[in-house]
C-alpha cells in the first residue's frame, strides 16, 4: 500500500528545505457524523524527521492540525542524495514511516 | 419574459451589451465575446488567465492563502490514487487509456463533448463511467472520491492547456448549449437565485462568508479540494451545493441539465488555462 | 514538571533501542518502518499540554514557564481565514538559541494546536495549516536561550473549521 506521507525536501547550499504532507483525517473529535455522532479523536499526535541518525525537527501535533496535515521548516548539514526519515505516530497507535531523498 | 429579464439584469450588471444574441437563436460566437468582455470589462486589471482562479482572483487576503496552500496542495493524494487507477486494467485487460484519444493524458481540455450518437453532451466523468461499463466494470458514483481521482489526475496532465469546447453544426448540439445557457440564467431554489445572479451580477462580492467566483473560467479548476468539504469534490458534486445552497432541490450527478451547463461555461471559457485540480475554500 | 524537558532525546533513543520487542508499538495503517531507528515513543507526546484551556496554563504545561511579548517573533496568519478548517499559519524568528515553537489558539476548544522542537541546527522557521474553531487571537510562542517569547494577532473566522 502507498505511504501516506509525501515529502519534498530539497538542498540548496548547506540548507535543505522540507515540506511534508501527510494522508490523514485528523478527526478532532468535535464533528458529528450525518447520523449526529461524535467522531472520536483520531489525530497525528508525533512526526519525527530524521537525518544521519539525528532527529533534526518534531512535530507535535493536536486535534487542531488541520486534515492532510502540512508542515514546512528547514535544516543545515544534509546534501542532495542523503536520506530522510520521516514518522508519524497518531492516538490509536497506528504510525507509518517512509525514507524520501532528498533532492 | 426570460429574454427580457435577463437582458434587464445584463443592464444592471452595467454590460455594454446584452449577453444574449437576439430573440430566436442562440449565437454561441457572439455570445461567447458578449459573454467575454462582460467580464473584462469589469476586471480591467485582472489578466484574463487568472479568471479560472475563481475567488483568488477576486481578493487578495484569499489569494495569499491559497498561494500557501498551494505550495503542497491536499489534491496531491488525488492526483496519485488517479494515476494508479488509471494505470490498473479492468478485469478484461483493458485501461482507461484505451477509450479516449492519447491515451487519456492531455485530454481534459476537450470535454464536455456533444456526442452525436447519443445526441447528448458528455462530461468527462460520463466517458470515464461509459468505459467502465464498456468493459465489465460498474460505474462509479458522480459524486465521490473515485471519480474526482480520475478527473483529478486527467486535470493534471491537461494543466495549462486551454479549454477547448466546440459545438458542431448539429441543431442538437445547439441545443444543448441553449439548454445549458437557460438553465445558467433561471432562477431557482427558495432564495430564487440562477447561477447568474451571484457569479455574473456579483463576481468578487460576498455572498455571506464566501467571495463570488466569476462565471468566468469556473469550470477550470474542477475537480475540487474543498477546505469546506476536507476533501475533493467532483463538478457533480459542487453543482449539487450550488442547488442545495439556493434551497433547491440537487439533481443527481451528471443529469442532462448539469451536463449542459458545463458544456455551456465551458465553452464560454475557450482559450482559458485549466488549472486543474484546485483547492477552494 | 513541564514534558518537555523529560527525558532528553539521547537518553530516550538509548532506552528505546535497548527495548526488545519495538514491532508491538505497531505498524499500523499499512505503513513500514524501514529501518533499524527505533519507533517514536508516544510518551514524548505531552498529553497534559493539549488538554490545556487557557494561554498561561497551556505554557506552564508545554514549558514549563510564561511567555512574553516580542517584536522578534514573526507571526505570519490571515486577517481573515478563508476556511476555518484550513489556515496557513507561520512563524520565525531572529531569536538565537531557539529549541521550540509552539501555536496556540485561544478561542478552540483546546489552547494548544501544535509544537515544534527545533534542535540545533534547524531553523527557526516553521508552516503549518491549522483548524480554528472561530474568530480567534493566535499566539505564536518561540522557546529561546531558556525563555518564551510571544507574538498574537487576531484571525478573524467566519466558517468554522471544527465541523461548521
Amino acid at each position: 500500500m502507498a505511504s501516506t506521507i509525501r515529502v519534498r525536501a530539497i538542498a540548496s547550499g548547506d540548507t535543505t528545505q522540507v515540506q511534508s504532507l501527510i494522508s490523514h483525517p485528523m478527526d478532532s473529535g468535535f464533528v458529528k457524523d450525518s447520523k449526529g455522532q461524535l467522531i472520536p479523536p483520531h489525530h497525528i499526535e508525533v512526526v519525527e524527521f530524521e537525518h544521519a541518525g539525528k532527529v533534526v525537527f518534531t512535530a507535535l501535533w493536536g486535534p487542531a492540525v488541520s486534515k492532510d496535515p502540512y508542515v514546512k521548516f528547514s535544516f543545515k548539514g544534509a546534501k542532495k542524495g542523503d536520506d530522510l526519515k520521516v514518522s508519524w505516530v497518531d492516538n490509536k497507535g497506528q504510525s507509518d514511516s517512509t525514507v524520501a531523498k532528498i533532492q | 419574459m426570460l429574454r427580457k429579464l435577463l437582458i434587464a439584469l445584463a443592464m444592471v450588471a452595467g454590460a455594454a451589451q446584452p449577453l444574449l444574441a437576439a430573440e430566436g437563436a442562440s449565437d454561441p460566437k457572439a455570445e461567447f465575446k458578449a459573454f467575454r468582455s462582460y467580464f473584462t470589462n469589469r476586471f480591467p486589471k485582472l489578466a484574463l488567465d487568472d479568471f479560472v482562479n475563481g475567488p483568488y482572483s477576486m481578493d487578495e487576503g484569499l489569494r495569499k492563502q491559497w498561494k500557501a496552500i498551494d505550495e503542497f496542495p491536499p489534491y496531491d493524494f488525488a492526483i496519485d490514487k488517479g494515476k494508479a487507477m488509471f494505470a490498473t486494467p479492468f478485469k478484461n485487460g483493458k485501461t482507461y487509456g484505451d477509450c479516449f484519444p492519447n491515451k487519456g493524458i492531455g485530454v481534459r481540455q476537450n470535454y464536455p463533448q456533444f456526442d452525436a450518437k447519443s445526441g447528448q453532451v458528455i462530461t468527462l466523468d460520463v466517458a470515464l463511467n461509459r468505459c467502465r461499463e464498456a468493459n465489465g466494470e460498474q460505474p462509479f458514483d458522480y459524486t465521490k472520491d473515485d471519480m474526482a481521482a480520475l478527473t483529478a489526475y486527467m486535470a493534471f496532465t491537461s494543466r495549462g492547456k486551454p479549454m477547448d469546447i466546440t459545438i458542431p453544426d448539429d441543431p442538437r448540439a445547439l441545443a444543448a448549449y441553449t439548454k445549458g445557457k437557460e438553465y445558467f440564467y433561471t432562477r431557482r431554489g427558495q432564495l430564487n437565485f440562477s447561477c447568474a445572479s451571484c457569479h455574473v451580477q456579483n463576481p468578487g462580492n460576498h455572498i455571506r462568508t464566501e467571495v463570488l467566483a466569476p462565471a468566468l473560467g469556473i469550470m477550470n479548476a474542477m475537480p475540487i479540494y474543498r477546505s469546506a468539504w476536507g476533501g475533493m469534490g467532483t463538478t457533480s458534486r459542487r453543482l449539487r451545493t450550488c442547488n442545495s445552497q439556493v434551497r433547491g432541490v440537487p439533481l443527481p450527478g451528471e443529469s442532462e441539465e448539469y451536463r449542459d451547463v458545463e458544456y455551456y461555461l465551458s465553452y464560454m471559457a475557450n482559450g482559458l488555462p485549466i488549472s486543474g485540480p484546485g483547492t477552494r475554500p | 514538571m513541564n514534558e518537555l524537558s523529560d527525558v532528553p532525546g539521547q537518553t530516550r533513543r538509548i532506552i528505546l533501542k535497548s527495548a526488545v520487542g519495538l514491532a508491538a508499538f505497531g505498524l499500523g495503517v499499512g505503513g513500514v518502518l524501514t529501518s533499524a531507528y527505533a519507533a517514536i515513543d508516544p510518551k514524548s507526546w505531552p498529553e497534559n499540554a493539549f488538554k490545556q484551556k487557557s494561554e498561561a496554563d497551556a505554557l506552564k504545561a508545554l514549558y514549563g514557564k510564561s511567555g512574553e511579548a516580542s517584536d522578534k517573533v514573526n507571526l505570519d496568519a490571515p486577517e481573515i481565514a478563508e476556511n476555518g478548517a484550513v489556515v496557513p499559519i507561520a512563524v520565525a524568528t531572529t531569536l538565537p538559541g531557539v529549541s521550540g515553537i509552539a501555536i496556540l489558539v485561544l478561542e478552540n476548544p483546546f489552547t494548544l494546536a501544535a509544537a515544534y522542537k527545533i534542535p540545533e541546527g534547524t531553523e527557526a522557521s516553521v508552516a503549518s495549516r491549522l483548524k480554528m474553531a472561530k474568530t480567534s487571537k493566535v499566539v505564536a510562542v518561540v522557546e529561546a536561550g531558556g525563555k518564551l517569547y510571544t507574538a498574537t494577532k487576531e484571525v478573524k473566522v467566519t466558517v468554522g473549521g471544527c465541523g461548521g
